[in-house]
C-alpha cells in the first residue's frame, strides 16, 4: 500500500484546518533489535498523528513489538464480531530466517498497513483498544499483553469453553448430529465464495513466489554466464576477444536488474496477494463467529422454551420454587434476547463489511496489479535498452 | 549438451487450461491453439531449410511428429513475423551449416538428409532366430558435383551405424592433420536407458548433422571415401576396420618372424609408414616408437627432428588454453537457458492462476467491484501468458544461438586428433632418423673391426651387406615418413587458417544473433506490460 492508497481511506491531511476534518494516522518505523539469543525480537517505533478528542494529544510515539499487535488484534476481534478485522503477518516458523533484513521490513510494512487499516476503519478507530495500543506505556502494555497470551486464561473464558462444551454434549444427548447452522442461501453462497476464494488466491500467491525466485535464478544464470564469457574474451583476444567481454559484462550488469526486480516483487505483488489471502482468512474467523453466535441464540431459545414449559408446570403446581424458577426464565429470557441481538448485529454488520471488503480489494489489486505492470515493463525495457547498446560495438568489431 | 527435463506443464491439464483460456482471453484463438501444440524446445534442432533447396518439405518423412523441425512449420502466429523483423541478417533460420559460407561458390552444393529408420535383420550368422536386428537409415543426396554425376543429381543409400563408423575410420586414415569432424558416438547409457525409438531418433538426428558437417568441409566433400558412402548401393565398399584386440593378435604373429629375421628385412609396406604406429599391426614398429617418445620425453635427449614451427606451437597453445573457458560458457549457456526456461513456465503458471480466478469472480460476482476486479485480473491473465509464450520463443532462438559454443567444443577434438596426427607423425620420422643413426654407428663400427683383419671377415662383411640394405630400407622409408609429415604441417596449416577465420565469423554472428534476439525479446515484453500497466491506469489517481 502506498501513500496514494493511505489518502483514499479518509486520513486526509488538509493544509487549511487540520482540526476540522477528523484525522488518524499512523506509522509504524525503525525496527530495531532488542534482547540476546532466544529472547531477542524486534521493536518497532509507532507513530500516532490525530485530531481525535478521546486521544491524549495531536502526535504520540511509543514502542511496540509483534505481540502487542497480535494482542490488539485479539482484542478487536473479541469485540467487534461481524467485522473483519484487518489480518496480521504471520508469526515466522523459521528461525534463522526471523532476523533478516527482507523479512523484517515486509513485516514492519505488513503491520503498517494492519494498523492504518484499524484507523481508517469507522467503528474500529473508535476502539479503546486502539487507543491502549497507540498511547499506553511500555510497562502497561506488557501487563497486558502477558495477561492475554498468558497460560491463565480469563475466567469469563473458561466459563465460555465450560459452556460450549457442554452445548455440544447436550447437541449430542438431544440427538443433534450436526450442530446447528443457518439456511440462508445467499449467505451459505457468499461462504462458499469465501471458502473457494481463498484457494484461488493462495495458488496466485504460490505462483507469484515462484515468480520471485524464477527472477532470483535467472539473475544468477546471467551472472555465471557473464563471467564465462568475459573468461573465453581473454583468451580469444582481438576483437572477438573484446565482443565477448562487452556480452558478459552487460549480461553482468542486467542480472543485478534482475536481482532488484526480485526484490520488488516480493514485497510488492507476492506480498499483497499473501495480505489478501490473509484477509479472506480474517473473514473466515469472523464466519465462524457468526455460527457460534448462531448456534447460542438458538440454544437460549430451546432452553428459553423449556423453562417456560418448567415455569407454567410449576405455576399450575402452586409450587415454592416458582419464584426461584421466575427469576432464573426472566434472567434466561435477557440473554436470549441479548444473544439475538449479538446474532443481528453481527449479520448487519458482515452485509456491509462484504461490500467495503469487495472495493477495497478491487482496489488494492488493481494498484497492486499496476505496479507489478510497471515494474515489468520498466526491467523490459531496461535488458533490451542494454541489449541495444551493445549491437554497434558487435557491428564495429566484425 | 541441453537436457532439459520434460516438464510441459501445459501437458499435464491441456483440455482445461485451452477451454479456460479459449474462453477467457479475447486475442486471436491460434494464439491458444499454437500454445498448446509448442513444445519443448529441444537441442537437436535441425534447421533444414537450407537456402538452396527448392523443397524442404520432401524431407519431413519419416521425422517424427515430435521432431523440433515442425515446430518451425507452425510458429505462432505473431512470433515469427515479429522476430524476424527485429532480427539482423543473421536471423535465426540461418543454417548453423558452413555450407552457406561465402568462402564456397553458391553453384557448389552438396545436401544430405537422413531419415526413414528401419529395423533390420541380420541375415549371416544369426545362430539365434530372429536375433540380432539393427537399424538402418536412408541417405538422401542432392548435389551438382561433376564427381557425383553432373548437375541436379538426386540419389539415395541404405546405410547402418556400423557404415558410419568405417566410413569416419577411412577418413581419418586418408585426412591426417586435417579437422575431421567427430562422427556421433557408437553406444551410450542413453541407448541403455532410452526407448529404442528415441535413440534411433536421435541417432539419426546426430548422424544427418555429422554427414553436413562432412559435407561442408573443403577438403574432405570432395573425397572419395564420401563418394562411396554416399552414392554406391548396397554393401558398403569400404575396408571394414578391425578392433584393437585382432591387429595385436596379427602383430604378436609377425614378431617373431621381425625379431629372428634380424632387423627390418626389406619388406616395409611404404603405405604402412605414412600411417600411425598404434593403428597398424606392426607390434615392433610400436615398440621402437615407444622407445623413441620415452627417449625423447624422459632421457632428455633432444631427438634429431623436432618441432621447428614456433608459429605453431603458439598457436596450439593459446587453442589448448580456449577449450576450458570454452566449456565453461557451454555450460552457463545451458543454465541459462533452463533459467529463461523455468521463467517461462512459472509466468504461464501465474496466468493459469489469474485465469482461474477471473473465472470465478466473474461466475461469482453478486457486486460491480467484483466485476472490475475480474476484468484487471484477465489482462493480467493475458499478459501473463503472452509473456510466457515470448519466452519460449526466446529460448529457440537461444539454443540455436549458443548451440554454436557446443558446436565448436566438439570441434575442438578434431583439433586435438589433427595434432595427434603431426605429433604421430613426427614421432615416426625421429624413429626413423634415430634408427639411421644407430644402423651407420654399427655399420662404422663394424667396418673398423673388420678392417682390422687381414682379408676380411666374411662373417662381418656379410652382416655390414645386410645393414647397408637395411640402411637404404629406412632411407626410403624415412622419405616417405618425412613427405607424410611435412603434408600434415600443411594441412595443419591451412586448417588452422581456416578455423581461426571461421570460428570469429561463427562466433560473432552467435553474439550479434544473441543480442538481438534478447533485445527483440525484451521489447516484445516491455510491450505487452506496458499494455496491461495501460489497462490498470485508473487506480492511480495521483501517479507517483
Amino acid at each position: 500500500m502506498n501513500s496514494t492508497q493511505k489518502s483514499l481511506f479518509g486520513s486526509t491531511q488538509s493544509p487549511r484546518s487540520p482540526s476540522s476534518k477528523p484525522f488518524l494516522y499512523v506509522s509504524v518505523t525503525d525496527p530495531v533489535k532488542l534482547g540476546n539469543g532466544v529472547q531477542a525480537y524486534i521493536s518497532y517505533r509507532v507513530i500516532t498523528k490525530t485530531n481525535f478528542p478521546e486521544y491524549q494529544g495531536p502526535e504520540k510515539i511509543v514502542i511496540r513489538r509483534y505481540s502487542d499487535f497480535v494482542w490488539l488484534r485479539d482484542r478487536l476481534f473479541e469485540k467487534y464480531k461481524g467485522i473483519f478485522i484487518p489480518p496480521i503477518p504471520e508469526k515466522s516458523a523459521v528461525e534463522k530466517f526471523r532476523f533478516s533484513a527482507e523479512f523484517i521490513e515486509m513485516r514492519r510494512q505488513a503491520l503498517d498497513i494492519f494498523v492504518n487499516r484499524i484507523a481508517s476503519h469507522h467503528e474500529l478507530q473508535q476502539s479503546e483498544d486502539l487507543r491502549t495500543f497507540l498511547q499506553a506505556d511500555e510497562e502497561t502494555m506488557e501487563r497486558l499483553r502477558s495477561y492475554e497470551i498468558g497460560i491463565f486464561k480469563k475466567p469469563s473464558d473458561l466459563m465460555q469453553i465450560f459452556k460450549d462444551v457442554q452445548s455440544k454434549v447436550s447437541d449430542v444427548v438431544l440427538g443433534k448430529e450436526k450442530p446447528v447452522e443457518e439456511s440462508d442461501p445467499e449467505y451459505e453462497k457468499m461462504k462458499q465464495y469465501i471458502f473457494e476464494l481463498e484457494n484461488h488466491l493462495a495458488e496466485a500467491q504460490k505462483q507469484a513466489y515462484h515468480l520471485v525466485k524464477r527472477h532470483r535464478e535467472l539473475g544468477q544464470s546471467l551472472s555465471d554466464f557473464g563471467k564465462a564469457v568475459k573468461l573465453l574474451g581473454t583468451c580469444e583476444g582481438n576483437a572477438l576477444g573484446k565482443a565477448f567481454s562487452e556480452l558478459g559484462t552487460k549480461s553482468e550488469a542486467l542480472s543485478i536488474k534482475l536481482q532488484r526486480e526480485a526484490q520488488r516483487l516480493l514485497m510488492n505483488f507476492e506480498e499483497p496477494l499473501k495480505d489478501y489471502v490473509r484477509a479472506v482468512q480474517s473473514i473466515r474467523a469472523t464466519i465462524a463467529e457468526r455460527a457460534n453466535a448462531f448456534r447460542r441464540q438458538c440454544e437460549l431459545a430451546e432452553t428459553m422454551k423449556l423453562k417456560e414449559i418448567n415455569l407454567d408446570k410449576l405455576m399450575l403446581t402452586r409450587s415454592d420454587k416458582v419464584g426461584e424458577a421466575e427469576r432464573e426464565y426472566n434472567e434466561l429470557k435477557a440473554e436470549s434476547e441479548q444473544a439475538t441481538r449479538t446474532f443481528e448485529n453481527i449479520v448487519k454488520l458482515m452485509n456491509e463489511e462484504i461490500v467495503r471488503f469487495q472495493e477495497h480489494k478491487t482496489l488494492d489489486m488493481g494498484i497492486t496489479l499496476h505496479e507489478f505492470a510497471k515494474g515489468q515493463a520498466r526491467l523490459a525495457n531496461d535488458v533490451a535498452g542494454a541489449w541495444r547498446s551493445l549491437l554497434p560495438k558487435l557491428e564495429a568489431s566484425s | 549438451m541441453m537436457n532439459h527435463e520434460n516438464r510441459d506443464y501445459e501437458e499435464a491439464h491441456p483440455h482445461e487450461s485451452q477451454e479456460v483460456m479459449e474462453s477467457v482471453l479475447l486475442d486471436d484463438p491460434s494464439d491458444a491453439q499454437s500454445f498448446t501444440g509448442h513444445l519443448q524446445p529441444s537441442r537437436q534442432v535441425t534447421v533444414s531449410d537450407d537456402p538452396l533447396l527448392s523443397s524442404p518439405l520432401s524431407f519431413t518423412a519419416g521425422q517424427s511428429p515430435k521432431s523440433p523441425y515442425n515446430t518451425f512449420l507452425d510458429p505462432p502466429s505473431y512470433a515469427e513475423a515479429m522476430f524476424a523483423s527485429s532480427d539482423s541478417p543473421t536471423n535465426g533460420h540461418e543454417t548453423s551449416e558452413p555450407s552457406s559460407r561465402s568462402n564456397l561458390s553458391s553453384s557448389d552444393y552438396l545436401y544430405i538428409s537422413v531419415s526413414d529408420q528401419q529395423k533390420e535383420q541380420e541375415l549371416t550368422n544369426s545362430l539365434v532366430p530372429g536375433g540380432n536386428t539393427y537399424y538402418t537409415y536412408l541417405i538422401t543426396t542432392k548435389t551438382n558435383f561433376p564427381e557425383y554425376g553432373g548437375p541436379g543429381s538426386e540419389f539415395s543409400v541404405r546405410r547402418r551405424f556400423r557404415d558410419v563408423v568405417t566410413l569416419s575410420d577411412r577418413l581419418a586414415e586418408s585426412y591426417r592433420g586435417y579437422f575431421i569432424p567427430i562422427r556421433p558416438d557408437k553406444s551410450t547409457v542413453e541407448s541403455q536407458v532410452m526407448q529404442k525409438q528415441e535413440f534411433v531418433e536421435q541417432r539419426r538426428v546426430a548422424l544427418e548433422k555429422y554427414l553436413k558437417k562432412l559435407a561442408a568441409h573443403p577438403a574432405i566433400r570432395k573425397s572419395e571415401e564420401l563418394r562411396v558412402f554416399l552414392e554406391v548401393k548396397g554393401k558398403l565398399p569400404l575396408i571394414q576396420s578391425t578392433d584393437m584386440a585382432s591387429r595385436m593378435l596379427d602383430g604378436a604373429v609377425k614378431l617373431p618372424k621381425q625379431l629372428i629375421g634380424g632387423e627390418a628385412v626389406g619388406t616395409v609396406d611404404l603405405n604402412e609408414v605414412a600411417q600411425p604406429a598404434k593403428g597398424g599391426r606392426d607390434l615392433l614398429r610400436i615398440f621402437k616408437e615407444l622407445k623413441q617418445s620415452v627417449t625423447n620425453d624422459w632421457v632428455g635427449t633432444k631427438p634429431l627432428v623436432v618441432e621447428e614451427d614456433t608459429e605453431f606451437t603458439e598457436r596450439k597453445e593459446k587453442l589448448i588454453e580456449l577449450k576450458q573457458p570454452l566449456s565453461d560458457v557451454s555450460q552457463q549457456a545451458e543454465s541459462l537457458v533452463k533459467s529463461q526456461q523455468d521463467m517461462g513456465e512459472t509466468m504461464g503458471e501465474l496466468g493459469l492462476a489469474f485465469v482461474k480466478l477471473t473465472k470465478f469472480e466473474t461466475e461469482e460476482a453478486i457486486f460491480d467491484t467484483q466485476r472490475t476486479r475480474a476484468a484487471d485480473m484477465r489482462n493480467v491473465a493475458t499478459a501473463a501468458v503472452k509473456a510466457s509464450r515470448l519466452y519460449r520463443e526466446l529460448n529457440t532462438q537461444t539454443i540455436k544461438h549458443l548451440d554454436k559454443l557446443h558446436e565448436y567444443l566438439s570441434t575442438m577434438l578434431s583439433v586435438s586428433n589433427a595434432f595427434s596426427d603431426r605429433s604421430s607423425a613426427l614421432l615416426t620420422v625421429q624413429t626413423l632418423s634415430s634408427e639411421l643413426v644407430s644402423l651407420h654407428s654399427r655399420i662404422e663400427k663394424l667396418e673398423v673391426a673388420s678392417s682390422k683383419i687381414f682379408g676380411g671377415d666374411k662373417t662381418r662383411m656379410r652382416k655390414t651387406e645386410e645393414m647397408k640394405k637395411a640402411v637404404r630400407v629406412t632411407e626410403n622409408a624415412k622419405l616417405c615418413a618425412d613427405r607424410e609429415y611435412e603434408r600434415i604441417k600443411e594441412n595443419n596449416r591451412s586448417e588452422l587458417e581456416r578455423f581461426d577465420r571461421e570460428r570469429q565469423n561463427d562466433f560473432m554472428s552467435m553474439l550479434r544473433g544473441f543480442v538481438v534476439n534478447q533485445a527483440g525479446f525484451a521489447e516484445k515484453t516491455a510491450a505487452v506490460w506496458e499494455k496491461l500497466a495501460e489497462e490498470t491506469n485508473g487506480y492511480l489517481r495521483d501517479s507517483s
